[in-house]
């Protein structure tokens, strides 16, 4: 896997610090959210938690410098707020992120679907995820919770159905 | 009237001073005499009688010792056109034989009266009936009669101990009054000095004065140039005219004119300083330069508030508060700034400070300045707060 690139903002002290210039702040978050997400995707990674200290992502140990907890739950609430985070306890200290938003995971699945010709037939998550048809897919090797979370938005819309079988999830799509 | 002494006046040992009050004359029986508008001291011992300023000077006064007094009484009397005034009467025992020499010894009166322009004050007649009650003078007499068997090395402390072991409840309130007594003395003696230095203050500003306008009208023929720039000098640091209150009816004619005169001296250092100087500078220098006549940090301010012209006040959203020039510009100053952090790379506060020869205050206040207007950003660390050029916005990101 190839170095993470990351943005000469990383190396920039300020860049760890909330900014109260609020176009700067504005500038900086969104690059921040930015970061976020491809990084997470780089490493595939799904959930965070904000207590997570030694993570790359929080903390810049060549210049020294941390995210504080309440920065980085600032970043959160804001891709919680584009679609892309949600929080997983109450304590909102453990967060899924996603890359691309549930609904375009749920499209992406649907459009694959109907481009292979499986409507109306079953298949399992982990044969969405992990199985070998899907491997040149976005959501190849996704988390199988955030994908579940994806059909779910894509049942409601009445494109599939959930089905429950012994603790894993199959599911039709119509 | 035959009762009193010349005598100096001082306090004796264990004699504690209780009140004073002025303009007092005396009167022998029903008798007006020459001594008029005094002043008069009471002593736990004595009373004195002096000229204004010869009791302070501890010059020879008229004195009363206290033990001569049998009775107090008071007659009230019609005072100008409208109030009523309280002479005090004091009756006396007859004077003793071999009586020093003292003023008016022929007299046949056996009381004196105390009176006053508009009488006596309140806390005089006050204290002078408790003094009599107390009888101070008599307890010293006892207790040198003691002294004087066995234990005639005992100090001063075991000797009112003695007295106060002896007389139970009343020498503890005796002891409570004695404390508040010596309290108010202090406190007395207190004012009396800072009136005498306010009194040589006058003079040392009437000369100063005198100084400094000799000094403008010898100006033109002072040829050596190092004694003008020191006059000069001397010349800039006070005000020859300091507005003050007493000449101003209204608060916002003083309030106005104080700026005025404000503003008229610190043109010049503002513009030295780069334009901008926090209150606190301000505070000192107008103080400084006003000599006697201080103000106080609220006047500053209201006068500072009313301030229009080439000096206003600003007040940061940090609650700072400065004068700064009309002229003084966020925009140029915060460009400026960011040169200056530009080229450290990084600045913290202190050493804008430092670079710059300004106040922390303002130097904080300039960063802030520029951070608002997008030109710095903050990093906060353990190291503590630091500045850098904004790169997170795009467009300062074209000429890094």
């Amino acid at each position: 896997m190839a170095e993470f690139q990351w943005p000469w903002e990383y190396t920039f002290p300020p860049f760890f610090t909330l900014q109260p210039h609020e176009e700067t702040r504005r500038q900086q978050l969104k690059v921040w959210t930015d970061l976020f997400l491809k990084y997470l995707k780089h490493v595939n990674r799904f959930t965070i938690g904000i207590n997570d200290q030694n993570l790359p992502l929080f903390c810049n140990e060549s210049i020294n410098r941390r995210l504080s907890p309440e920065l980085i739950l600032l970043i959160l609430e804001q891709l919680q707020q584009s679609g892309h985070a949600a929080p997983l306890d109450k304590r909102r200290q453990e967060w899924q992120v996603y890359s691309y938003t549930l609904e375009e995971y749920g499209n992406m699945v649907y459009d694959w679907i109907q481009e292979t010709g499986q409507t109306n037939s079953i298949c399992t998550l982990y044969e969405l995820v992990s199985g070998e048809n899907s491997t040149q897919t976005e959501f190849h090797n996704m988390d199988e919770a955030v994908l579940l979370n994806a059909l779910r938005l894509l049942e409601e819309k009445g494109k599939c159905e959930l089905i429950e079988m012994d603790g894993s999830h199959g599911v039709k799509f119509f | 009237m035959n009762r009193f002494v010349y005598e100096e006046a001082r306090l004796k040992e264990n004699e504690s001073f209780v009140s004073r009050d002025r303009n007092v004359k005396i009167y022998d029986g029903d008798q007006k005499t020459e001594f008029e508008d005094g002043e008069v001291v009471l002593t736990t011992h004595r009373l004195f009688w002096g000229r204004p300023g010869e009791i302070a000077r501890a010059a020879i006064t008229l004195c009363l010792p206290l033990s001569f007094v049998i009775s107090l009484s008071e007659e009230t009397t019609a005072s100008n056109f409208f109030g009523r005034k309280t002479r005090i009467i004091l009756h006396l025992h007859p004077p003793s034989i071999n009586k020093p020499p003292g003023p008016m010894d022929t007299s046949r009166a056996t009381h004196i009266k105390l009176s006053g322009k508009n009488g006596l004050s309140v806390e005089f007649h006050t204290a002078l009936r408790e003094t009599l009650n107390a009888r101070v003078w008599a307890i010293a007499l006892t207790s040198e009669t003691i002294v004087k068997g066995a234990e005639s090395k005992l100090s001063v402390g075991d000797k009112l101990s003695r007295i106060q072991k002896r007389t139970g409840i009343g020498g503890i309130e005796r002891h409570l009054e004695a404390k508040a007594k010596e309290t108010d003395e202090n406190i007395a003696l207190a004012f009396q000095d800072l009136s005498v230095l306010m009194a040589m203050a006058k003079d040392m500003v009437g000369l100063s004065k005198n100084i400094s306008s000799k000094i403008r009208e010898q100006r033109g023929e002072i040829s050596e140039d190092e004694t003008v720039r020191f006059k000069s000098y001397l010349l800039s640091l006070g005000i020859d005219d300091p507005v003050t209150r007493d000449n101003f009816t209204s608060n916002t004619a003083y309030f106005n004119s104080l700026a005025q005169q404000i503003c008229e001296m610190l043109l010049d250092p503002i513009e030295e300083h780069g334009g901008m100087m926090s209150l606190a500078d301000v505070y000192c220098r107008v103080n400084r330069a006003r000599g006697l006549e201080l103000l106080s940090p609220e006047d500053l301010l209201h006068a500072c508030e009313r301030l229009s012209g080439p000096i206003k006040l600003r007040r940061f959203p940090s609650g700072a508060m400065v004068l700064q020039l009309e002229s003084h510009d966020d925009e140029l100053i915060s460009i400026d700034t960011l040169e200056k952090v530009r080229s450290a790379e990084s600045l913290a506060v202190e050493e804008l400070a430092k670079q710059l020869n300004i106040s922390l205050l303002l130097a904080k206040e300039r960063l802030l300045v520029a951070e608002r207007l997008g030109k710095v950003c903050r990093d906060e660390s353990v190291e503590g707060l630091r500045f850098y050029p904004n790169r997170l916005l795009a467009c300062d990101n074209d000429y890094i």
